[in-house]
């Protein structure tokens, strides 16, 4: 009789009360109401809201189906997690915002690792085991999947996060051979999953192969992210965004669960459209991203340039150029944010509408640590999310512009991109600031080049003015002046 | 359900996720990060599913560190994007209207 009760045990976790499966599908299709939300500042902060109401209801209908041996436990975890997520949402900069995104990733990726472990160990209460007593062998490959991919994610963005943080040099750490040892543990994954889904042992011969699956997975996710260059992370981020979706739609497949499945897709196709765009934006395939090392080649070609005649200028000179042109375009890069110049750069755009100058932002899609983070950034500082611009939304309108005015940005506006077929960043879609009558460049110092390490010959056009000093206290001279 | 309606339900999620996803204006892709890691931890239920059964001492407080990771991007996801999408605001009126007036410093938030 031991067979047929353990597959009433199994019937009965799966064959739900149809409300239960309504809820849960509820909960999925608010979940796809949040994203859709953001299609539009002004559906997003609904959006929001319905993406926690889908939450509420996943939590509330798995409480209220399953017998809760351990609430006041249960209660607790939540109160202590809920309250450090609640404190570290409120108090994190918005310059951080990565890195928090990815220690967020590093923590459903191990929560993933934990659920899918707690199943292989207790796999009655997931409803898994089969007929013979043996979890199913469709669960243990998706049980596999779950934990592998959680895995990876987790230390993945543990690695991340050292990178953006500074915890961790951002430059590409490159091990000798590293094709050949990720494949390899790639291979290893594999072949532990695939014999793990036959094994018909149902004690410590397929349980040995869990756990080697399990610790691979570990470190591939470290060996994948750590010779990866700090100007690459946008697209890492976005792929360990996907990975975590993927993670728990897995884990989903093993539970049965709408919500999680529906979840899984949304969170997985987004982080993987955002590692497209991204891609895309730098002109580079996805796979040469994974391979890593970019950045490391490009700086000893940046070493060898040659000394070239500019134009440098002072806070004054740009504010009264600023102050009788018609139509400013500022392109913010990532150096604005580390100099926090932003709500000075705001301040700046005030005054000059003020006095009847048209202001516009050009934000390009690598722009910052992750996509969309400048504009973030900007709204912080209060700049109207209608004066920002896409790159192919304003890129044409530079030729009609008075003054492109270049802060903390360098490889977006570097004309190489489209002449020079050697150039490391040749193809990337670049701002033409050329087209301009202007060109003020703030920049630090004339000795420092972008992320990508090449010169730019915006630096010696005749119309560029080079103001050369730290972003946020050439603004605020600059507004001072005005 | 059997595997092949949790594979259909998953397929068309992806087909979804695909054109909702990219129906997102650039501007709010860094809220969209931290919206879908807040629902990524859906995987909280799996968590509570652990936590609460009997049997297995390990799995539960394995799935009660779960429950409380899970918990930490809940809360903080859904809050950090919350903080985020309200910053976001429309060109102001009023700003534009002084155009033609003497210069007003903005307020400093």
């Amino acid at each position: 009789m031991q067979t047929t009760d353990l597959s009433i045990v199994a019937d009965a976790a799966h064959a739900v009360n149809p409300w239960v499966a309504l809820a849960y599908l509820a909960a999925g299709v608010l979940f796809i109401l949040a994203l859709r939300g953001l299609s539009s500042p002004a559906t997003s902060q609904r959006g929001n809201r319905f993406g926690m109401a889908g939450m509420l209801i996943a939590v509330v209908t798995t409480l209220i189906t399953h017998e809760i041996a351990s609430l006041p436990e249960i209660v607790g975890a939540i109160v202590v997690g809920g309250g450090v997520g609640w404190i570290i949402a409120r108090r994190i900069a918005m310059t951080a915002m990565p890195q928090l995104v990815a220690a967020f990733h590093s923590l459903v990726g191990l929560a993933a690792v934990l659920v899918a472990v707690a199943a292989f160990l207790n796999p009655g209460a997931f409803g898994i085991l089969g007929m013979d007593g043996n979890i199913l062998m469709v669960s243990r490959i998706e049980m596999a999947l779950g934990a592998a991919i959680g895995a990876i994610t987790f230390s993945g963005s543990v690695i991340a996060f050292a990178k953006l943080n500074g915890n961790m040099s951002g430059a590409p750490i490159m091990l000798p051979g590293r094709h050949v040892i990720n494949l390899g543990t790639l291979v290893a994954i594999i072949a532990a999953t695939a014999l793990y889904a036959i094994s018909n042992d149902a004690g410590a011969g397929e349980g040995w192969l869990f756990w080697a699956l399990l610790a691979a997975a570990f470190v591939i996710g470290f060996l994948l992210i750590i010779p990866i260059g700090g100007a690459d992370m946008p697209v890492v981020i976005s792929m360990l965004n996907s990975y975590s979706g993927w993670a728990a739609a897995a884990m989903g497949f093993t539970l049965h669960n709408t919500a999680m499945i529906v979840t899984g897709a949304l969170v997985g196709s987004s982080g993987a459209i955002l590692s497209y765009i991204m891609c895309r934006a730098m002109n580079r395939s996805f796979l040469s991203v994974i391979a890593g090392g970019f950045g490391a080649d490009a700086a000893i070609a940046g070493e060898a340039r040659e000394q070239r005649p500019y134009k440098a200028g002072s806070a004054e000179d740009a504010a009264y150029m600023l102050e009788q042109a018609e139509k400013v375009i500022i392109v913010p890069g990532y150096g604005m944010a580390v100099a926090q110049a932003q709500h000075a750069l705001r301040e700046m755009g005030d005054k000059l509408k003020a006095k009847g100058v048209e202001v516009k932002y050009a934000i390009h899609p690598v722009a910052g640590r992750m996509p969309g983070h400048m504009n973030v950034l900007l709204a912080e500082a209060q700049v109207p999310y209608d004066e920002v611009f896409e790159l192919e939304d304003i890129n044409s309108e530079f030729a009609q512009a008075d003054v492109a005015f270049v802060i903390g940005a360098n490889d977006v506006v570097n004309p190489a991109a489209k002449t020079d077929k050697t150039s490391p960043i040749y193809g990337m879609p670049v701002f033409d600031v050329g087209n301009a009558k202007q060109v003020f460049f703030i920049k630090r110092s004339m000795g420092g080049v972008g992320y990508a390490g090449v010169d730019n010959d915006v630096f010696y056009m005749d119309q560029t003015m080079m103001l050369l000093a730290d972003a946020k206290k050439m603004v605020e001279d600059i507004v001072k002046s005005l | 359900m059997d595997f092949i309606s949790i594979l259909s339900i998953f397929i068309l999620a992806c087909f979804v996720g695909y054109y909702v996803v990219w129906s997102v204006t650039p501007a709010l892709h860094t809220p969209l990060m931290a919206v879908t890691n807040a629902i990524s931890s859906v995987i909280v239920v799996g968590a509570l599913i652990a936590a609460a059964a009997e049997g297995s001492p390990s799995a539960k407080w394995l799935g009660l560190v779960a429950v409380a990771l899970a918990s930490v991007n809940i809360f903080g996801g859904f809050a950090v994007t919350a903080r985020m999408l309200a910053m976001y605001k429309k060109k102001d009126k009023p700003v534009l209207s002084r155009a033609d007036g003497p210069a007003v410093p903005e307020k400093q938030a």
